[in-house]
């Protein structure tokens, strides 16, 4: 038997370079968060802290059945014996969670039976962000569930889905209406015991998006879950469960927001993928959490738990991010690879500027025979940042002809960033075959300065330069959503240049 | 069109450029020789506006306008057009997009419309006759895993597409072999008008067959230090660059 574990950590801090870099570079990462602001709404919050009364609060808030509640008891429990995860390569001051709201929602006099009874003023808070509510406004071809604070606030093209027998749906209402579905699936892709933020968010999670495709159902369009915060002092603990039953298609989108604040804010989501036999899921994220201010001040800790499960054979899940927001992020999109012949697939695009500090990557676990994963990472750290890529790639016994393919790329801008390479590789099957390439580059000033020759301005040179760099990621998106995250990239990385 | 007056530049504290003086003409070609050495692509990466050159003396007017005092991406959009002794790859970036970015970012600072997808697609093909290039490789990322023929083709396909008033061609000559030496000098030949101007900056001759000069200027330890015809430029070729060098250090010492 070949046992073989190799844990290399590649780091890299960039050395000094010209004055000249450092002076661009300054003018460029002034560039403010466009979506700092907030609006005031009149909340039903939960009383700050977190014990055992607070949870039942939100499941009675709910409308819970006992069992939703039990399970939620079950992980606060276990959450309390478990401790903090320090093995990430990011700092930040130690949270306190008795001083953390775990639940605010906007007031609503009555529940909205449909779109056109949700709060004006609600919807106009993603007009403004540039999702609109409104089916006939809204191209065809994208459903969305909007979620603000701790609730959904609607979910669009329900009708029309439900013809087809999917069910698209906020958590809280999935819970009410198909509570035997939750049961089934809630915790099984990641269990409540997982990790501490994964433990945290069982026991307090307040909504979130729920997903079901019928067998043999394509769904006709995108399906979208808009996260917004709101509320200060508050934490965001949604949970997405999406399961694509036998020779199901469904492609998923996730974009996330959130006003510009002092303080940290603490969101700590949960996904999960369940596919059956030939089932294929895509899971894009387009995350621009608030990242802080340009000195570090403030900003979001994205701490995630999303994973997948390819439980029959031939089914697939992809994974496609492009991180540009939030303070910390510490987040692995995970594939369990058990049907044979499944495929997991990561693509990633993750840009950090001024403080922020990103250690993210993914994990794909060989069991079944014939199994392929794919990994492409493409890091882009500017400013004072740390960028770090996190990967393992484990090949079970009876994984037989196990492929995997690894690329991470790290663009290095300034020389004042860091980006750091960690790939863990266990493999326990002789007959697997697992390749890791990596490269490190940096935005030349040569290749600025060819732009600048043909007329372009830096800034676009810039943007240029590195949608062509993370193109192999950005064409893994949806249309829309590409163009979004082109302009995304452009924005975050403005006045970065080295 | 152009003025040079006593241009001084250095690197690193290092001086290169010791008082050039060069006045181009709207309609010339300007062929710039001289010894490895001798600063002639310091000359063209100082007009073209790249950072790491420190002008210490003089002055550039370029119709008109003072040439030092504009960004590089003004000069360009202004009509300075600089073909790369190397030039640099841009993965991911294919040419028909950068380039798209560029002309429309000229026709901006020139007050025209964006060209849209159909018009800029036509201007494109009319434009890639003029260097034979294949649109294969315009699709392809921006010189990456080009041959050294290809890149000095796709420079002077991008100088078509720009139209610029005044164009330097740095090297353009080095890395081809005959044919592609032919190719390229057509489309810059072709591409001569009334109201443009080259400067052609060369260590050989033998790119001179092919553009043929108005002028040809010999350029030694930072300063032009003999002008002439394309005759001149056929007597470095036969005599090499020693007689000129011996001429201006045994003055130098007198």
């Amino acid at each position: 038997m070949l046992y073989l574990r190799s844990q290399n950590v590649i780091s890299l801090n960039n050395s000094p370079i010209m004055s000249k870099d450092n002076e661009i570079l300054e003018e460029f990462t002034s560039k403010e968060y466009e979506h700092g602001w907030s609006v005031n709404y009149e909340a039903d919050e939960a009383p700050v802290g977190l014990n055992e009364e607070i949870i039942k609060w939100i499941s009675a808030k709910k409308e819970e059945p006992s069992w939703l509640l039990e399970w939620r008891l079950k992980a606060f429990r276990t959450w309390q014996e478990m401790a903090e995860p320090n093995w990430a390569n990011v700092t930040y001051p130690k949270i306190d969670f008795d001083k953390l709201r775990y639940y605010s929602a906007p007031k609503q006099s009555n529940k909205p039976k449909n779109l056109n009874e949700v709060d004006p003023e609600l919807l106009a808070i993603y007009e403004r962000l540039g999702i609109s509510l409104n089916e006939q406004k809204r191209l065809q071809g994208i459903a969305v569930d909007a979620v603000l604070d701790s609730v959904s606030v609607a979910t669009t093209f329900k009708g029309t889905l439900s013809k087809l027998g999917i069910i698209f749906c906020s958590f809280s209402e999935a819970v009410k209406e198909h509570p035997e579905l939750v049961k089934k699936y809630l915790g099984s892709v990641v269990p409540m015991t997982d990790n501490y933020y994964a433990a945290l968010n069982s026991a307090v999670f307040s909504d979130g998006s729920f997903c079901y495709i019928p067998k043999g159902v394509r769904c006709p369009m995108e399906l979208s879950t808009y996260f917004r915060i709101n509320a200060a002092n508050t934490g965001q603990f949604e949970r997405t469960l999406i399961v694509a039953e036998e020779e199901s298609y469904v492609s998923y989108l996730e974009g996330c927001t959130a006003p510009q604040r002092d303080e940290n804010q603490l969101h700590a989501a949960v996904v999960e993928i369940y596919a059956a036999a030939h089932a294929e899921v895509k899971y894009s994220t387009v995350q621009n959490w608030f990242p802080g201010d340009k000195n570090g001040k403030g900003g979001i800790y994205n701490f995630v738990t999303k994973r997948g499960i390819c439980a029959g054979d031939h089914s697939k899940i992809s994974w496609t991010q492009v991180e540009t927001g939030s303070a910390v992020t510490w987040k692995y999109p995970s594939c369990i690879l058990k049907g044979d012949y499944s495929v997991g697939e990561f693509y990633s695009v993750a840009v950090t500027n001024n403080y922020q500090q990103a250690d993210t990557g993914t994990k794909m676990i060989h069991i079944g025979k014939n199994t392929k994963s794919r990994i492409v990472s493409k890091g882009i750290s500017a400013g004072k940042s740390q960028n770090s890529y996190r990967g393992q790639v484990q090949v079970m016994k009876r994984a037989d002809n196990a492929r995997n393919f690894s690329q991470c790329d790290s663009l290095l801008m300034g020389d004042r960033c860091g980006a750091h390479t960690f790939p863990y590789i266990d493999i326990n099957n002789p007959s697997a075959k697992v390749e890791h390439e990596a490269t490190t580059s940096k935005i030349g000033e040569d290749q600025i300065f060819y732009c600048n020759q043909r007329g372009i301005a830096t800034e676009d040179a810039v943007a240029l330069i590195v949608n062509g760099y993370a193109k192999e990621v950005l064409n893994q998106l949806p249309m829309e959503f590409a163009v979004e995250a082109q302009k995304l990239l452009a924005l975050t990385l403005e006045g970065s240049v080295g | 069109m152009l003025s040079i007056k006593n241009l001084h530049a250095s690197i690193e504290g290092t001086p290169i450029l010791r008082g050039i003086n060069l006045e181009v003409k709207a309609g010339e070609v300007h062929a710039i020789m001289g010894p490895n050495g001798s600063g002639k692509s310091t000359l063209a990466s100082v007009l073209a506006g790249r950072e790491e050159y420190e002008v210490t003396e003089g002055e550039v007017t370029f119709k008109g306008k003072d040439l030092l005092d504009l960004a590089p991406e003004d000069r360009a959009r202004e009509g300075v057009f600089l073909a790369f002794q190397y030039p640099v790859e841009i993965p991911g970036v294919s040419s028909t997009n950068f380039l798209r970015t560029a002309v429309n970012q000229v026709r901006e600072y020139r007050g025209l419309e964006p060209l849209d997808a159909v018009k800029f697609l036509s201007l494109m093909k009319e434009k890639m006759k003029l260097v034979e290039i294949d649109q294969k490789l315009l699709s392809r990322a921006l010189n990456e895993g080009f041959s050294g023929g290809e890149k000095k083709r796709n420079e002077i396909f991008q100088m078509a597409m720009l139209e610029p008033t005044l164009s330097i061609l740095d090297e353009t000559d080095s890395g081809l072999d005959i044919d592609a030496l032919k190719i390229v000098s057509n489309g810059v030949n072709q591409l001569k008008s009334a109201d443009n101007a080259t400067i052609v900056v060369t260590h050989y001759q033998r790119l001179l067959d092919y553009i043929v000069p108005d002028y040809v200027h010999v350029l030694y330890k930072g300063r032009i230090v003999k002008s002439g015809t394309k005759e001149l430029a056929l007597e470095l070729e036969e005599k090499g660059y020693d007689w000129i060098k011996e001429e201006i250090d045994s003055a130098a010492t007198v």
